[in-house]
């Protein structure tokens, strides 16, 4: 992308719709439960929120935010998570992703349940997050090396 | 009266569909497919389908119209070889 003169008000606007994005997008990942919503949502959200500080700001600022180099080792991270609770309830004795059958830390199996899912939404909304961008960075960055 | 302003939501989305296959520029279709995208999420959610409704209004108005532009600007009019 070429550096072109930015406007003072896209830029404000990007880096206060940015923020209040990403609030929502939490809220909309913690409150999945109760409400329509949940981890690939948030996730999205959370993705439009870098792309919007990406498109604002540009390159240099953005990278602060989430890192390039880094957006795949935290989608990694989140399928690990997913996978991760999964397999230990396979390990404990149960079906993949049965959450009673997970480790219990003192707790009762309703709130096995509500952990459990909490944690894998959390590592849904990681990786979709990471993985969004990551292709927003495949399609914008210069491609000289390709001819 | 729902029923009215739902007609017109129907009637809105076929003509943004219409446009976006016929319309010659690319950007206009990519914005148009967007629209597309953005009715269709509120007649999801109309019909009660919030969850899909959401989803549909993130991704496909929002994340995947930044897309189609992005790649608009990697292309040229006339082809170089």
């Amino acid at each position: 992308m070429k550096s072109v003169g930015v406007s003072p008000i896209v830029r404000l606007a990007c880096r206060c719709m940015a923020r209040l994005i990403q609030i929502f997008a939490l809220y909309v990942i913690f409150h999945g439960h109760y409400s329509p919503g949940g981890g690939f949502q948030g996730g999205a959200l959370l993705a439009a929120a870098v792309i919007l500080i990406r498109i604002g700001e540009g390159r240099p600022v953005s990278q602060v935010e989430l890192s390039s180099s880094a957006t795949l080792g935290i989608g990694s991270f989140g399928a690990l998570l997913f996978g991760g609770v999964g397999l230990l309830a396979l390990l404990g004795g149960g079906n993949f992703l049965q959450y009673d059958a997970l480790p219990s830390f003192g707790l009762s199996p309703v709130g096995l349940h509500y952990w459990g899912i909490l944690v894998i939404e959390l590592g849904v909304a990681l990786a979709v997050m990471a993985i969004l961008v990551s292709i927003f960075d495949v399609l914008t960055e210069d491609d000289e090396s390709e001819g | 009266m729902s029923s009215v302003i739902e007609l017109l939501l129907y009637l809105l989305l076929i003509a943004s569909a219409l446009v976006a296959i016929n319309v010659k520029d690319l950007l206009a279709a990519a914005v148009t497919t967007s629209v597309f995208s953005f009715v269709i999420a509120i007649l999801f959610i109309e019909m009660g389908a919030v969850d899909v409704g959401f989803t549909e209004a993130v991704v496909g108005a929002g994340v995947l119209g930044v897309y189609f532009i992005m790649m608009i600007l990697r292309t040229t009019r006339r082809t170089e070889d």
